[in-house]
């Protein structure tokens, strides 16, 4: 334990191993810092920006950044906050978000945050874009309305499945997951139990058949709001 | 209201007080009497559109948008269709039980919210009481009680829907081939409460409209109303049942057009004609045309149709109601309310039922059995007979969609009662606001739902406009 060092989020300070990234000792600390593409199993990507902190000042993606001794992260200032509520609309209004019937709805991070943070509606006009479907598979949909392009889907295939199933394809606004077939998610080796699915934050990969199974009530973020599970083990660390 | 001395068309717009937006227009012949009227439903929303591609289990909870008053009708219609594709429409005991409570409690809301809400103030001031005092504010200053049962009754409505679907309005409890959850001894419980004062409100609310039916029924008897057929779902034995049964018609005496139609056969006996004026489309029997074959549904259609009501009270009081007009169909538009009333009071009666039974605790949630790609859900939803026909393709997602929904079906019989009203109230081409009033009371008996009937979108105003048999608008007056 000796290689343990100190260093200060909001003031508090907080214990990090050589290794960890600010996020992954902040974790452990109970101190939620609001996330996206970040995965606990996967390795970080750094692409939503939701998990920016400033690290001695500077704009740091806390899912990349590894922690050291003594340097000073902000997590929580009201400029912070506003960055944060800024990229959350932002991929709301880039997409085709509609939560009110949307078999995610309870279970959805994204969704999830905006509730944490009082977002309402955007204040940024929606783009309404056309995205694809894709129902060939016999056990998983994709409905790219609801991609915010996190990644993890690339990356759970990849580094857990071993499949390679998913992969960005297009540049800017044209950007987009495509499936490695030359048609069709039926195409490929993807199958239900694969952790590309269940990885997903959003409605965009979905197991077929099973939605609204969980009542409302009882779904993940219906009783406490996303990140509480965190900051829990701060008010109980001995638990 | 606009008007045009050389005499030739009136316009109400909005009509308050019913669900969605709409226009009346009131054409003359050359003699200036009233040659027909139509009410126009100007909106359109495109839901049968818009769900293709989608997947068929999100279907419930996406079509139920549709509709802030009745969601439940619309999630259990489709859940009920649903409930096909999967195989699973032979349902467990609990899933069937906790799906009819979700829908008795919307019919306790719905019926209740039409009733204190929207026509109280007529009945309880008359048509041509000032409409600034004519609303619910004016009964909630002068009749408080009845203001605070109408809410009271509507809360709890919406709390039985709350338990079994999650939320109070667009929940998600029904899912294909059952339900997602059951409802525990402590929900039970907590609904068992206040179930005594609801079945109290309830016989009174019945005992105020019936009274003020029989007292007024010289007046009301001819007011809108004219023969008709009547459609509705009922059970194996005859007996009404709002949540699944076969097709029943019968025609203005009573004789039976059809009966025990299963309803996935519906295309065979209904067909809808469009009309180039108004988004809503015309229902009507096939076997006697579009001329001869619309007809009524909803409460009055469904106790004209029914053969008996298995609760006791709402069996009691439909046998009143039949001995007014000595057992044949009653075709008195405004006996709507009074039917709508018994319903509200067999509603309850079958919450109670419910309530009793230890199937609503059950586990067994789900059923699923063979795959079918072509479906249909009926259901009696408070304003009446709900279609929902889909397609599913092999990889899930819906290719075809065709929703009649209650008010459609009384697309033809709205035009009706409006015209009778017409004819019997219009003096001269000048829209009083007694014609307006009238006009408005006419609608509002049949409980219309204008934004679902269109698939339309936002608040409910009327304008009546009144046209020469030139086409020449020669008045026309709006109801904000």
């Amino acid at each position: 334990m000796n290689d343990r060092f100190a260093f200060t989020i909001d003031g508090v300070e907080v214990q990090g191993r050589p290794g960890q990234t600010i996020m992954q000792a902040a974790d452990e600390a109970g101190i939620y810092i609001p996330r996206l593409c970040s995965h606990k199993e996967l390795a970080p990507h750094g692409s939503c920006r939701v998990c920016t902190v400033l690290v001695n000042g500077r704009p740091q993606t806390a899912c990349t950044q590894p922690a050291g001794p003594g340097i000073i992260v902000e997590n929580s200032s009201e400029a912070l906050l506003a960055i944060r509520c800024n990229l959350i609309e932002m991929l709301f209004i880039e997409g085709n978000h509609f939560c009110m019937f949307c078999e995610k709805s309870g279970n959805c991070e994204l969704q999830a945050l905006a509730y944490r943070f009082g977002i309402m509606a955007p204040k940024y006009p929606y783009l309404f874009p056309t995205r694809e479907l894709d129902a060939s598979h016999p056990d998983i949909f994709i409905d790219r309305n609801r991609c915010i392009l996190c990644g993890r889907c690339v990356r759970a295939s990849r580094d857990l499945d071993g499949k390679n199933v998913f992969q960005f394809v297009g540049r800017g606004p044209r950007k987009r997951i495509a499936v490695n077939a030359k048609t069709a998610l039926a195409d490929t080796d993807a199958a239900r139990a694969d952790k590309a699915v269940s990885a997903c934050p959003v409605g965009a990969i979905l197991r077929k058949r099973v939605g609204y199974g969980i009542p409302i009530g009882q779904r993940m973020y219906d009783a406490a709001p996303i990140g509480s599970d965190i900051e829990a083990a701060r008010a109980h660390p001995h638990k | 209201m606009t008007k045009h001395t050389a005499g030739q068309r009136i316009v109400i717009e909005p009509v308050t007080r019913v669900e969605g937006h709409g226009k009346v227009t009131i054409l003359l012949d050359e003699h200036r009497k009233v040659k027909h009227a139509r009410l126009h439903i100007v909106e359109f929303r495109g839901f049968e559109r818009f769900i293709q591609g989608r997947p068929f289990w999100e279907v419930p909870v996406l079509v139920q948008r549709l509709c802030g008053i009745c969601p439940v009708s619309h999630h259990l219609a489709a859940a009920k269709a649903m409930d096909r594709i999967v195989g699973g429409e032979k349902l467990t005991p609990t899933a069937e039980k906790v799906r009819r409570l979700m829908h008795y409690g919307q019919f306790f809301q719905s019926h209740a919210l039409h009733f204190f809400h929207l026509v109280s103030p007529d009945l309880l001031f008359g048509f041509d009481a000032d409409p600034a005092i004519r609303n619910v504010i004016g009964v909630a200053k002068k009749f408080p009680e009845l203001a605070v049962q109408g809410v009271m009754m509507r809360k709890y409505g919406q709390e039985i829907i709350r338990i079994t679907a999650g939320k109070k309005i667009h929940g998600t409890g029904a899912v294909p081939g059952g339900v997602n959850k059951n409802v525990s001894i402590e929900e039970r419980d907590f609904l068992r409460k206040d179930l005594d004062q609801m079945v109290a409100w309830s016989r009174a609310a019945l005992k105020l409209c019936k009274d003020y039916t029989v007292e007024h029924l010289e007046e009301l008897a001819p007011f809108g109303s004219f023969d008709s057929n009547h459609l509705a779902l009922v059970r194996e034995d005859g007996a009404m049942d709002l949540y699944h049964g076969n097709l029943r018609a019968i025609d203005a005496a009573g004789k039976k057009i059809f009966d025990q139609v299963d309803y996935q056969n519906y295309a065979e006996y209904i067909a809808e004609e469009v009309r180039p004026w108004s988004y809503m489309k015309f229902p009507f029997i096939k076997s006697l045309g579009p001329a001869k074959g619309w007809y009524r549904v909803g409460p009055l259609a469904r106790v004209n149709v029914c053969d008996c009501i298995d609760t006791p009270e709402a069996e009691a009081a439909r046998k009143e109601f039949m001995a007014v007009t000595k057992g044949a169909p009653n075709n008195i538009s405004m006996a709507y309310h009074w039917t709508r009333m018994i319903e509200l009071l067999h509603s309850i009666e079958k919450i109670k039922e419910l309530l009793h039974d230890p199937d609503l605790q059950g586990e067994d949630l789900v059923v699923k059995g063979a795959r079918r790609s072509e479906t249909v859900g009926l259901i009696e939803a408070p304003r009446g007979t709900l279609f929902h026909h889909y397609k599913v393709d092999d990889n899930d997602q819906v290719v075809m969609a065709n929703l009649i929904v209650s008010t459609t079906n009384n697309n033809e019989p709205m035009n009706r009662a409006v015209t009778k009203v017409a004819e019997d109230h219009l003096s001269g081409v000048t829209i009083t606001e007694g014609l307006l009033n009238r006009i408005e009371v006419a609608i509002r008996a049949y409980d219309p739902c204008l934004s679902c009937a269109t698939h339309a979108l936002g608040a409910m105003p009327l304008v009546v406009e009144l046209r020469a048999h030139t086409g020449e608008l020669v008045d026309r007056r709006v109801q904000a």
